[in-house]
């Protein structure tokens, strides 16, 4: 580092003055015009401390007249990122792909991480007045447990029991070694409400904001009613949400300045909008894929050459420009995403090659099986023009691959998991072990491959159970490249995350796990004067 | 030009021209196309160039050869389904209205019971009961405009048959074959023209509404009204994409409903003369 | 008179009855349910047995049928399965704001429509008469939110003249909704005009050609006051009920106007809960959608008889 870099880097934590700065520049013989720049930059910089205070606008994609503040209900965007205004969670998925304190101060594991104690805040006050203690954490945490109806209870289904130490520490106990067990908290359904809490009408949370307004899928509005416990959280006055389902409809409303922030930009007008001075793109790579799921059971797919021609026969940069403008990563055909910490480097990226997916075909050694790919949008938004792909890359190749496209209504009860060739997709997590298990486990009920394999399982047992995070890794490695090689899934495509704001939002930062950084914009957000 | 000792008016003649050349695209497509549909043959999006003259659609493949493709399914099948439509309208409306009586009124409650259910559900549920293949589709928006077509035909039936020359061949003992062709079909072609010359239009852009459903025209066969519906967002981004299959649309639409307007025309003018 | 229009009225109620057990019957058979529909791939089987246990989906359906019949007529159209709102306050707001657009898209829409068919049938195969066909049949060839789009960008964000959102709440004054949702009613008026207005030439042009207007012709009458005082009357029993079909596809159809307009109306809620399949909902906005038809298509029978003096009288 050069000696004008050090004072440019004091400068900008403000540690100098810019009078000081321009001496000590000049006399290093930096020109006029670097000077200026620094300086400027450095007034760019200042513009970035948070400030208190205005209303958020908020235009959502991805709510529902049949919404509700029951955090067990949450599916989608708009719900997702009021729960994290209304409400706060135990443990949060950190910017640096880490669990965080949040409502638990910190946690640790015992007994080989099959238990988990987990020390909570003192002192954080809820809506109405209540302290939040142990007994609030076990209720909120056993909503997702047992006899219920909650989108989390698999995060859920290892725990056998949750139990109260002392007023502020509680133990969580699972079936089996768990090391990345707070990954799994960091799930969006954790809301943490008072002990016995029933009326989501009128909800009583830790959070940052309180329910203002609520007309499910048309609009939301939260107000500031107390200052937040985090001390670097919670800026806004208020937050105004109006739920925006069509993405043309959010970028008009954005253009026009009648929303300051949007998630879901469409990825085709990223291009046109970024020339835009007005406004921003926020830009994360997640860990969101897509799947052709084949059955590894079932003829064809249960000849592994089958599953091999298919995979090289995808041209997967074609369906990443395609379907996100080239807005994401292209897969390897196993669900951890590159940005992952135990991502697997040194496995070799495969791509299209019609001679090697023909030649592999002809191994297989099947005299015209029927391969027959069932894809809907109701999967995602692109899946049967995702198909369509495969089909035209396919047919370079000499595989005939047939495409039907799925009646949206009732495609996760009748086609997913039951076809032998269908698409679907996963939204990332937290942990990659967590990703593994939830969809390859022999024994997952989401297993949409049916990919069951001895030596995959006791990967799986022995890097779920190792903290050790050297020590897991070969493991990690290892399934991936098992995946890679022999399994049932054609991952074509990792996505990234496409939120806009206008210049005047700040505090939105890029999150691979979901949109609108990670759904706690609520949280972050501030407005610059 | 004339046909039958009418003289083809300017319009006609044009929107004959559009809708000979239309048949003509559908008909040939494959060898007229420049590529194939379903190939990717670039860019997504790619601007039009010598090669590609209405540039590359959202996958990278051909909008002209989508254009030409698209034209014999969408006119194949929105011809099917209005002719049905009109077929199945037209005859239970006329035979309402002549008939009258509790036929009359038990077919127009039963129409309005079909129009008053929600078309997604009425959609849904023969999807679940019937699947999604191409002749269900067909038969599904056949049944749901002839209820719209029956309406038509049966209040402009009732006023014909109301009228006093066909309470007097009632009198002669006419029976009710020979009240529909000779009285009632002639007097309500004019109004039922320029229903079909519109319906035929509404059929286009149904197609690609249900298609959500999974009903319909299976990838990656182009059709108009998908192509619309695929491409419209583009144009906030300054893209003419949309415009292309749009503009097909509307141009056989308004070619035929020249036709329609001449006949319209000669309708009026024949009467007039007694022809 | 009265007689034939209780009848009328007596019939409506029984089809809007049959309507009822269509609605429940069509729910019944919709593809998925509830439970797998919310929690899509994160749907665990115990999860997804006690949502069904919760929504009494394990009851006999002809049981729950009468159960939600009493009700309604009870004015109780229960609560929502997704987040537990009476129906009735969920879907009052959103009728009326449905009910707002469509008005105010009608009262522009329908006498625009028969003013300009009128007159292009006066001047028949004019450059008027040619320009406004085209015209029409263009806005008709176009899906509608293709409309809107072209709406929104011109309109709304390159003149700011309107909002590109027509997001009306409760609190919004009459005259600022007539500003919030002029977008959404012009979209709406560029889709039925060509509709009626075809059919008005086309009903008028066909009555021109009867003798007695062939009379009225002789007799050296305007042309405009031919078609406006003999031709019209005698030409608007296809024009009505074209008239009523396009005036229940303002209350029904509109879903895509709304959507990307954003206006909270009924056909955006009918979506989101039929592909939620939160019946209750879904039956209540049948049931509404349904009686809206019915009622329609009777005051449309009702004046086709009226505007003809020989159906006055029953046959």
């Amino acid at each position: 580092m050069s000696e004008l870099d050090y004072w440019n880097g004091r400068l900008l934590k403000g540690a100098v003055s810019r009078r000081e700065f321009m001496g000590r520049a000049a006399a290093l013989g930096a020109s006029t015009l670097a000077i200026s720049t620094m300086l400027a930059s450095a007034d760019a910089r200042a513009d970035e401390t948070p400030k208190k205070g205005g209303v958020l606008r908020l235009g959502l994609g991805g709510g529902s007249t049949t919404d509700s503040i029951d955090v067990t209900s949450y599916n989608d965007s708009v719900m997702i990122d009021t729960g994290h205004g209304l409400f706060d969670g135990i443990v949060e998925w950190g910017q640096d792909g880490r669990p965080h304190p949040d409502l638990a101060e910190s946690f640790e594991p015992a007994n080989g991480a099959k238990d988990w104690i987990f020390n909570l805040r003192k002192g954080i006050k809820f809506s109405n007045g209540q302290e939040f203690t142990a007994d609030d954490a076990i209720y909120s945490l056993n909503l997702h447990r047992g006899d219920t109806k909650s989108g989390g209870a698999s995060t859920f289904k290892p725990v056998t029991d949750i139990k109260k130490l002392d007023k502020y520490q509680i133990q969580i106990s699972l079936n089996g070694p768990d090391a990345d067990l707070p990954y799994a908290l960091t799930d969006y359904h954790v809301g943490i409400v008072p002990d016995g809490f029933k009326d989501w009408a009128k909800p009583v949370g830790t959070g940052a904001f309180s329910l203002d307004k609520f007309d499910p899928g048309v609009r939301i509005s939260l107000k500031k009613t107390r200052d937040y416990w985090k001390p670097d959280r919670g800026w806004l006055d208020g937050i105004e949400v109006t739920v925006i389902n069509d993405s043309s409809a959010r970028l008009n409303a954005l253009i026009s300045g009648q929303i300051d922030a949007i998630n879901r930009v469409d990825h085709k007008a990223v291009a046109l909008l970024s020339k835009s001075p007005k406004l921003q793109i926020v830009r994360a790579s997640g860990g969101w894929h897509a799947v052709m799921a084949m059955q590894c059971d079932k003829a064809p797919y249960d000849n592994p050459d089958i599953r091999m021609a298919l995979k090289l026969a995808t041209d997967r940069e074609q369906i990443l420009k395609a379907l996100f403008s080239g807005y994401g990563t292209v897969g390897n055909d196993h669900p951890i995403p590159p940005n992952d910490p135990y991502f697997n480097k040194e496995l070799p990226q495969r791509k299209y090659d019609p001679d090697k997916a023909a030649a592999a075909f002809k191994k297989a050694g099947l005299t015209d099986p029927k391969i027959l790919l069932q894809a809907s949008d109701a999967a995602f938004n692109g899946a049967v023009d995702e198909g369509a792909l495969l089909q035209a890359s396919a047919s370079k190749a000499g595989i005939k691959v047939d495409l039907k496209k799925e009646p949206a209504d009732g495609f996760w009860d009748n086609v997913w998991l039951k076809g032998a060739f269908v698409s679907s997709y996963w939204g990332g997590r937290a942990a990659a072990t967590q990703m593994l298990s939830v969809a390859y486990a022999g024994s997952a009920p989401w297993n949409e491959t049916h990919w069951n394999n001895e030596k995959f399982e006791k990967l799986l047992a022995d890097a779920r159970g190792e903290t050790d995070e050297a020590k897991r890794k070969p493991y990690i490695w290892e399934m991936q490249a098992m995946l890679n090689e022999q399994g049932g899934a054609i991952i074509p495509v990792f996505k990234d995350w496409l939120d806009a704001h206008l210049d005047k939002v700040g505090g939105h930062t890029p999150h691979g796990g979901f949109d609108m950084d990670n759904g706690y914009i609520m949280q972050k957000a501030w407005l610059k004067s | 030009m004339r046909i039958r000792g009418y003289k083809v008016s300017v319009t006609a003649q044009i929107g004959i021209v559009v809708v000979v050349i239309n048949l003509f695209v559908a008909l040939f497509a494959p060898l007229i196309a420049p590529f194939d549909q379903a190939t990717p043959v670039g860019d997504a999006w790619a601007d039009p160039s010598a090669q590609h003259w209405l540039g590359l659609d959202n996958l990278g493949r051909d909008i002209l050869s989508r254009l030409i493709y698209g034209a014999r399914m969408s006119i194949g099948l929105s011809l099917v389904i209005t002719a049905l439509s009109f077929l199945i309208g037209v005859i239970s409306g006329f035979a309402a209205a002549v008939a009258g009586g509790w036929i009359d009124q038990a077919l127009s409650r039963l129409v309005d019971l079909l129009l008053s259910m929600p078309t997604l559900i009425f959609a849904f549920v023969i999807l679940s009961v019937l699947g999604s293949a191409l002749p269900v589709l067909i038969f599904t928006i056949a049944i749901l405009d002839s209820t719209k077509v029956f309406r038509l035909a049966r209040s402009v039936a009732i006023n014909i048959v109301s009228l006093e020359f066909v309470e007097a061949a009632r009198l002669r003992g006419e029976g009710w074959w020979w009240i529909v062709t000779r009285e009632v079909l002639p007097n309500a072609v004019p109004p039922l023209t320029a229903e079909f010359g519109l319906r035929f239009c509404f059929t286009f852009l149904f197609i690609a509404a249900l298609s959500f459903l999974g009903l319909g025209v299976q990838p990656p066969n182009a059709d108009w009204g998908s192509m619309v519906k695929e491409y419209g967002e583009m144009i906030n981004l300054g893209s003419a994409a949309p415009l292309y299959p749009a503009g097909a649309i509307a141009i056989l639409v308004i070619g035929a409903n020249f036709i329609v307007d001449w006949m319209l025309s000669i309708h009026s003018r024949g009467q007039g003369e007694g022809a | 008179m009265l007689n034939l229009v209780l009848q009328r009225l007596g019939l409506g109620v029984l089809t809007l009855f049959a309507a009822s057990i269509l609605i429940f019957i069509g729910t019944e058979i919709l593809p998925g349910d509830l439970a797998s529909a919310i929690l899509q791939n994160s749907a665990t089987p115990e999860s997804l047995a006690k949502l069904r246990l919760d929504l009494g989906l394990d009851r006999p359906a002809i049981l729950r049928f009468f159960d939600w019949l009493f009700g309604v007529l009870h004015g109780d159209f229960g609560h929502s399965l997704a987040n537990g709102r009476d129906v009735l306050t969920e879907i009052a707001p959103r009728f009326a704001n449905t009910m707002f657009l469509a008005a105010y898209a009608a009262i522009v829409a329908v006498p625009l429509a028969i003013g300009l068919g009128l007159l292009a049938a006066i001047r028949q195969g004019g450059v008027f008469d040619r320009l406004v066909n085209v015209f029409t049949l263009m806005t008709i060839s176009v899906p509608e939110y293709f409309l809107a789009y072209l709406l929104i960008k011109y309109v709304a964000v390159d003149l700011g003249w309107f909002p590109s959102l027509a997001n009306v709440t409760p609190e919004t004054s009459f005259i600022d909704r007539l500003y919030y949702a002029f977008l959404p009613m012009v979209t709406l008026v560029l889709v039925i005009v060509a509709h009626m207005m075809r059919m008005t030439r086309a009903s008028v042009l066909s009555v021109m050609a009867s003798p007695y207007i062939e009379m009225a012709i002789l007799k050296g009458l305007r042309k405009s006051r031919i078609v406006v005082r003999h031709a019209l009357p005698n030409a608007l029993a296809p024009i009505i009920s074209v008239v009523a079909l396009n005036l229940a596809y303002l209350i029904v159809g509109v879903v895509i106007v709304e959507t990307v307009f954003v206006y909270p109306g009924l056909g955006q809620l009918m979506v989101d809960e039929v592909s939620k399949h939160d019946v209750p909902v879904v039956q209540a906005c049948g049931l509404i959608f349904a009686a809206t038809f019915i009622l329609l298509n009777m005051t449309a029978d009702i004046l086709a008889i009226l505007s003809n003096p020989r159906l006055r009288q029953p046959r």
